[in-house]
C-alpha cells in the first residue's frame, strides 16, 4: 500500500481511464459480433441464434475477392511505407551531413496535410495523365504514399529521445555502421517501428475515398464492397466477415505476442 | 568526384521518401494548384481558362440576383470544422495520455499486449464501426432502450445527429493516433530519472508535470497533429453521426468534386486548408524549438 | 517487426488460396454498376450460358462514374449511367456506339425506350431499369393522405423530427421544385429563392440528410418518413407492411438507367453479348425481381414474381404526372449548389 503511494508508475485514476477506454473501444465490436449470429436480417432486433451468415459470407465470391485485395494492398503498403519511413527517420535523426532537414521532414508530412478527397482526385488525375494502369499496383502506390507519414511519426518520436551514446559506444567498440544499425539502433527502435507499421496497416485497410477514386476494374477492396452494402443497411453477413477479420487479427496479435515473449 | 559521391550517399536514406512523395504527391498537388486557377467545366473537370473565381468565391458570392455580396457560409463551415477538430484533439489527449502512461508503466510483455489490443478494433471497417455507434446512440438504440426499460426516462433522449455525436465518432476513429505516439515516447522513459526526481518534486503530480510531460512532448505533438488534420477533413463521422445537416470541410470539398462539379473551387478549398494546416505546423515547430525539443530537428 | 509480419503474410496467403478463381476460356467482362443494383443470379446465369467470367464493381453516383471515365484507362466494359447523364457522356465522347437496333432482341424493347429522348434509336444505350423517386411513409405513425408533397415539406406533428432526406442537391431540389409547381433546372433566382425558403422551413423537422442506409432507418423506426426510390420502398415494405410509397399528385420524379459501353472497352464483343442477354424478357425479369424496379422490355412481366406484379410502388395512380429529371445547364447547377450550401451551412 505504502509502496503504491510512493510509486510514480501508479497514478490514481489512470487505471480507470484505461479501463473505460478499452470498454469504449470494444463496445461497438461486441455489438458487431453478437449480431453476426442474429437469425434475422436486421442489425437491430435480436431474433434468435444462427450461424447462417457465416456460410453465406464464405460462399460469397465478391467478399472473398475484396478481402484478399484489401489484405494484399494493406500488407504491401505497410511494408513499403514502413521501410521508407524508417530509412528517412534514421537519416534525418542520425546523419549530420544532410542539410535542410526541415524541408525533408516537411515533405514527408505532406500527404497528411491534404484532405483525403483532394489526394484522391489529384492522384486519379495524375495516374490518368501518365497512363499508369497496374491494377492493384495503382492503389498500392497511392496507399504507400499516404501511409508514409503515419509510419514516420511514431518512429521519429521514438528516435528523438533515444540515447545516442549506445550507438557511439558500439562504434567505439569497432562495430561497423551496419552492425551498429542492426544490433543496436534497430532493436532499440523496434517499438516505434511496430507502432508505425500498425498505423500504416490500419490506415491502408480502412481507406475508402482514395481507393474508390483510384481503383481500376476488378480491384474492389473490402471498404468499397462494404460501402456498397451500407445502402441496404448493414446485414449480418457483413458482421460475419468483420468478425472473421477480427479473429484473424486476434490470431495475429496472439502469435506476435508469443514470439515477442520468447525473445 | 568522390566528394560528390560521398555527399550524394549521405542523402541515400531520405532518397526513397523524397522520390515517392515527390512524384506521387507533389506532382498531383501541382495539378490541383493549377486547377484552382481555372474555370469549371459544367460536366466536371476544368476548362483551360485562367480565373481567380474559385478564390473570390470563398468570401464573396454573387447572390441569387447577381450582386456581389460578402458570404460567410464557407467561413462558418471552416470554423465549425476547426472547432470540432480541436475539441477532438483535446478529448483524445485527455483520454489518450493517461492510457499511454498507464500502458508504458506496465511490464514489457503486458505493454505489448495492451498496445496490440488497441489496434484490434481497427481491423474492422470504419464504416461498420461508425454504424455500430448509430445502433448504440439512436432514439431506438441500445442506450435509449436500456434507459427506457429501466424506467429512468419516458421518451428517447436524442444523442445521434448532433455535434457531440460527431466528436464521439472522431475520438473513436483517431484515438490510436494519439495513444501510440505518446506511448512510443513514454516507453523509453528512464524510470531512474523519475525516481531521482521524486526527491526533488515532492508530489507525483509535480513529477508528472515537470519530468514526464516534457519527455512525452514529442509524442503529444505528433499525436495532436495526427488527430487534428484528418479530423479537419473528416467525412464519414460527420455524415453518418452528424446526420449531414451541417456541412464540414471534408464534405464541402467532396461535394465540389462530385455533385457540385466545381473542381476549381474544390481545389481552391484544398489549397486553403493546406495553407491553414501548414501555418499551424509552423507555429507548432517554432513553439517547440523555443521550448527546446519538439517537432523539428 | 519482421517477425510480426510473418503471421500476417500467412493470413494473406490463406485468404488468397481461398479466393483463387480459375480464369475463363471465353474471356472477361468488367461491369461497373450502381451499388446493390445487379442481381447475382443474373450474373451466374450469364456466366453459365456464355462461359464469360464477369467481374462486378460498383459506384455510388453518376458523378463518380463520370470522373472515372473522364480519367481514362479504367478497364470497364459495361457502365450504367442515368438517362439525364447519357447526353453528357455522349457529348464528352465517353461512350461508343453499339447500334443496338441491329442487335438480337432489340425488338423486345418497349416502344417508349426505342425512341427515348436521351438516345433516339438506341445508338449508344439500351434500358436497364427505370423507376421513380418520391418518399416512403410509415403508416403506423401517420395515417393521413400521403399523396402530396405537403406531407414531406410541411409535415404533420407525428412526422416532425422523423424525416430523412437524400444527401443530394439535385434530388432534394427537384422535389421542392415540383412541389412548388416550378420547372426543373430553373435558372430563375426568384424561383430558387422560393425553393430555399421551402427547404429551410422543412429543415428543423429533418432528422438526417443521407442517401445511404435508408432501409435500415425506415425499418428500425429511426425515421418515419424518408425520401426514397420505389424499388427500395418495396424492400422496406417486405420488412414492415406499414411502409407505403407516396405518389404525390403534383408529379413524381422519374428516371431510367441505361446499359452502355465506354470508349476503349477491352472486351467489346462480350459487352455486346451481355446487352443482348439483357434484352431477353426472362433475363431482365430476374433483375427486376431482385431490385424491385420496372424495365423496358416487353413481355418480361410474365417472368416477374407475384409480389412484384402486385406492388403498388410500380404503378402510379391514374393522372399522376411522371416528370423525367433533366440535364441541367451550368447556370442551373450553380444556382442549385448555392441553394444547397446555404441550406446546409
Amino acid at each position: 500500500m505504502k509502496q503504491a503511494a510512493r510509486d510514480i508508475r501508479i497514478l490514481p485514476g489512470f487505471n480507470w481511464v484505461t479501463l473505460g477506454f478499452f470498454l469504449y473501444l470494444y463496445l461497438p465490436l461486441v455489438i458487431l459480433v453478437v449480431f453476426s449470429f442474429n437469425a434475422s436480417r436486421s442489425a437491430t432486433v435480436w431474433e434468435g441464434f444462427s450461424v447462417d451468415w457465416y456460410f453465406k459470407a464464405f460462399a460469397n465470391d465478391d467478399i472473398r475477392r475484396a478481402a484478399a485485395n484489401s489484405l494484399i494492398i494493406a500488407t504491401v503498403s505497410m511494408v513499403a511505407s514502413t521501410c521508407i519511413a524508417t530509412m528517412a527517420a534514421l537519416a534525418l535523426a542520425r546523419n549530420r551531413r544532410i542539410r535542410r532537414k526541415p524541408v525533408f521532414s516537411g515533405l514527408i508530412m505532406l500527404p497528411l496535410m491534404i484532405p483525403e478527397i483532394v489526394t484522391a482526385v489529384a492522384t486519379l488525375t495524375f495516374f490518368a495523365a501518365i497512363g499508369l494502369s497496374l491494377g492493384l499496383g495503382n492503389i498500392i502506390i497511392a496507399h504507400t504514399v499516404f501511409c508514409i507519414p503515419f509510419a514516420y511519426l511514431p518512429i521519429r518520436a521514438r528516435l528523438q529521445g533515444m540515447d545516442e551514446s549506445l550507438e557511439t559506444a558500439a562504434q567505439d567498440l569497432y562495430a561497423g555502421k551496419w552492425a551498429t544499425l542492426r544490433l543496436v539502433t534497430l532493436p532499440l527502435l523496434a517499438p516505434g517501428i511496430l507502432s508505425g507499421a500498425m498505423l500504416a496497416f490500419i490506415i491502408s485497410i480502412d481507406d475508402f475515398i482514395i481507393t474508390l477514386m483510384v481503383a481500376e476494374a476488378g480491384s474492389t477492396t473490402l471498404p468499397i464492397y462494404i460501402y456498397s452494402l451500407v445502402r441496404l443497411g448493414i446485414t449480418p453477413e457483413i458482421n460475419a466477415v468483420s468478425t472473421i477479420l477480427l479473429l484473424i487479427s486476434i490470431l495475429f496479435v496472439t502469435l506476435s505476442y508469443r514470439i515477442g515473449k520468447k525473445r | 568526384m568522390t566528394i560528390v559521391l560521398d555527399r550524394l550517399k549521405a542523402y541515400a536514406g531520405v532518397a526513397p521518401a523524397t522520390l515517392v512523395i515527390g512524384v506521387f504527391m507533389i506532382a498531383p498537388l501541382m495539378i490541383i494548384l493549377a486547377y484552382s486557377f481555372l474555370e469549371p467545366n459544367p460536366y466536371g473537370g476544368v476548362r483551360p481558362t485562367f480565373s481567380t473565381g474559385a478564390y473570390t468565391k470563398l468570401f464573396y458570392e454573387r447572390d441569387l440576383f447577381d450582386e456581389m455580396v460578402f458570404n460567410a457560409t464557407y467561413l462558418k463551415i471552416t470554423f465549425r470544422s476547426l472547432w470540432i477538430a480541436a475539441v477532438s484533439v483535446i478529448a483524445c489527449l485527455l483520454i489518450g495520455f493517461p492510457v499511454a502512461y498507464y500502458i508504458a508503466m506496465q511490464p514489457a510483455d503486458r505493454r505489448n499486449l495492451l498496445i496490440l489490443l488497441i489496434t484490434i478494433p481497427f481491423w474492422t471497417n470504419l464504416l461498420i464501426r461508425t454504424y455500430c455507434w448509430i445502433l448504440v446512440l439512436r432514439d431506438t438504440g441500445l442506450i435509449n432502450n436500456g434507459l427506457m426499460s429501466a424506467g429512468l426516462i419516458d421518451s428517447p433522449f436524442t444523442m445521434l445527429y448532433s455535434e457531440g455525436a460527431i466528436v464521439l465518432g472522431l475520438i473513436y476513429t483517431y484515438i490510436p493516433f494519439m495513444v501510440l505516439p505518446i506511448y512510443a515516447s513514454l516507453e523509453r522513459l528512464d524510470l531512474r530519472l523519475i525516481e531521482a526526481s521524486r526527491d526533488l518534486y515532492a508530489t507525483k503530480w509535480g513529477t508528472l508535470r515537470q519530468i514526464v510531460l516534457p519527455l512525452a512532448a514529442p509524442g503529444i505533438i505528433a499525436g495532436s497533429i495526427l488527430v487534428f488534420i484528418p479530423g479537419l477533413g473528416a467525412f464519414i463521422a460527420p455524415e453518418l453521426l452528424g446526420g449531414g445537416k451541417n456541412l464540414m470541410l471534408g464534405s464541402l470539398v467532396q461535394l465540389q468534386f462530385s455533385s457540385a462539379r466545381n473542381w476549381p473551387f474544390g481545389s481552391a478549398l484544398a489549397v486553403v486548408i493546406m495553407a491553414v494546416v501548414m501555418l499551424t505546423l509552423m507555429l507548432y515547430a517554432r513553439n517547440a524549438r523555443k521550448n527546446g525539443g519538439g517537432l523539428q530537428h | 517487426m519482421k517477425k510480426n509480419i510473418v503471421p500476417l503474410l500467412g493470413a494473406t496467403a490463406l485468404i488468397l488460396s481461398l479466393s483463387a478463381v480459375p480464369a475463363a476460356a471465353e474471356g472477361d467482362l468488367f461491369i461497373y454498376n450502381w451499388t446493390d443494383y445487379t442481381a447475382p443470379e443474373l450474373i451466374e446465369k450469364f456466366e453459365a450460358e456464355t462461359g464469360i467470367s464477369v467481374t462486378l464493381d460498383t459506384y455510388d453516383s453518376n458523378e463518380t462514374l463520370l470522373a472515372k471515365l473522364q480519367s481514362g484507362a479504367t478497364g470497364y466494359d459495361i457502365v450504367v449511367p442515368s438517362h439525364n447523364f447519357v447526353e453528357i457522356f455522349i457529348a464528352e465522347g465517353l461512350l461508343q456506339p453499339i447500334n443496338a437496333a441491329t442487335l438480337a432482341g432489340h425488338g423486345n424493347l418497349a416502344a417508349d425506350f426505342k425512341n427515348a429522348p436521351w438516345d433516339p434509336g438506341n445508338v449508344y444505350t439500351v434500358p436497364w431499369q427505370w423507376g421513380t423517386t418520391s418518399f416512403t411513409v410509415n403508416t403506423s405513425v401517420y395515417e393521413g393522405d400521403i399523396n402530396t408533397y405537403e406531407v414531406l415539406f410541411k409535415p404533420p406533428a407525428e412526422l416532425q423530427g422523423q424525416i430523412g432526406m437524400f444527401k443530394s442537391a439535385d434530388e432534394v431540389i427537384s422535389m421542392a421544385q415540383i412541389s412548388l409547381g416550378l420547372p426543373l433546372c430553373s435558372e430563375n433566382p426568384e424561383e430558387m429563392r422560393q425553393v430555399l425558403d421551402l427547404l429551410e422551413t422543412q429543415k428543423p423537422f429533418v432528422k438526417t440528410y443521407n442517401s445511404d442506409g435508408i432501409l435500415e432507418r425506415l425499418v428500425s423506426g429511426d425515421t418515419a418518413m424518408h425520401q426514397n426510390w420505389n424499388g427500395y420502398s418495396i424492400r422496406a415494405r417486405a420488412e414492415n407492411p406499414a411502409m407505403r410509397y407516396a405518389f404525390p399528385a403534383e408529379g413524381v420524379i422519374t428516371w431510367a438507367d441505361n446499359l452502355a459501353v465506354p470508349t476503349g472497352a477491352r472486351n467489346y464483343d462480350n459487352a455486346i453479348k451481355f446487352i443482348e442477354f439483357m434484352m431477353q424478357p426472362e433475363n431482365i425479369a430476374v433483375q427486376s425481381n431482385f431490385a424491385g424496379y420496372s424495365n423496358g422490355v416487353d413481355g418480361s412481366t410474365a417472368f416477374m414474381s407475384e409480389e412484384l406484379k402486385a406492388a403498388h410502388e410500380l404503378s402510379p395512380p391514374e393522372g399522376t404526372p411522371l416528370v423525367f429529371s433533366q440535364t441541367c445547364s451550368e447556370k442551373a447547377i450553380d444556382l442549385q449548389n448555392r441553394v444547397w450550401t446555404s441550406l446546409l451551412q
